[in-house]
């Protein structure tokens, strides 16, 4: 299991960042399009309501992705599972993981705070018994820092 | 999203996922080379216990080993662990430049809505 958690700070009310991630059309302004085109997006961001985004990207692969939505505070926070139904990861394949998004108003405007949790895959399944979170990531830092020295000299 | 070849993922975490096999590594890390029995000194374990360690570890491709007269020596190969290190950080790809996006988009509505009619 492990997750990931990025924060942004934004020059807008949390009401327009709110409605750019609840909304079919405000999603599809941002995840779009030099990452490649959205082929489709649904949004009914309400509890129990779902969402559905298909994509494809710059290699020419397309991916689904779909959720629900557990939490919906307008204009503060959006809780949504999410799974890849198409494409995606490969070795998250059947796994729901959970995607947490909370929207705090600052001087400047919004400031964004998004966890994507639970991300389990058939490698960090096998080896349950260490955490592959943060320890694994230091680790795995410090150790490849080496070979960046190495190179330098 | 990216491919990744699974194989060699898997012999990586499996290579890390034994204390003592990291603890190897951090050492060589610290210290760049050092022979199979300086290695073997601070763990209660058998020479043949630290080979098979070290084999796993040389599989892993995460260590290669130099023979200098009598004594062969272990050094430290970082390149799988790059590709592991990407592996823990694909999400982050993933999401990052989306967000930077979705910045960027509802400060352009911002500005929209904040304009004096």
């Amino acid at each position: 299991m492990t997750s990931m958690t990025l924060v942004r700070r934004i020059r807008a009310r949390p009401g327009i960042v709110f409605t750019a991630l609840t909304t079919a059309e405000g999603i599809a302004n941002w995840w779009g399009p030099d990452a490649g085109p959205v082929l489709m997006s649904e949004c009914d961001a309400r509890v129990g309501g779902r969402f559905r985004l298909r994509f494809r990207m710059l290699d020419g692969t397309e991916h689904e992705t779909s959720g629900e939505y557990l939490e919906v505070v307008n204009p503060t926070r959006v809780v949504m599972t999410w799974e890849w139904t198409f494409g995606g990861e490969p070795d998250e394949r059947g796994h729901v993981s959970l995607i947490e998004i909370d929207l705090r108003p600052i001087d400047i405007g919004t400031e964004l705070t998004f966890t994507h949790a639970q991300l389990q895959t058939k490698i960090s399944a096998e080896h349950h018994e260490w955490g592959w979170s943060g320890a694994l990531e230091k680790l795995l830092s410090y150790l490849s820092a080496r070979q960046d020295a190495a190179a330098t000299r | 999203m990216v491919k990744y070849h699974e194989e060699p993922l898997s012999r990586t975490f499996g290579a890390l996922v034994d204390e003592t096999r990291r603890k190897i590594l951090v050492r060589l890390e610290r210290e760049g080379s050092v022979s199979i029995s300086e290695l073997a000194e601070p763990f209660a374990m058998t020479l043949p216990g630290i080979l098979k360690h070290l084999d796993v570890l040389t599989q892993a491709g995460l260590i290669s080993r130099t023979k200098e007269g009598r004594t062969v020596t272990v050094q430290l190969r970082a390149s799988p662990l790059k590709g592991a290190l990407e592996w823990l950080r694909r999400y982050e790809r993933f999401w990052s430049p989306r967000l930077d996006k979705l910045t960027a988009y509802a400060e352009r509505e911002e500005r929209k809505a904040s304009k004096p009619r």
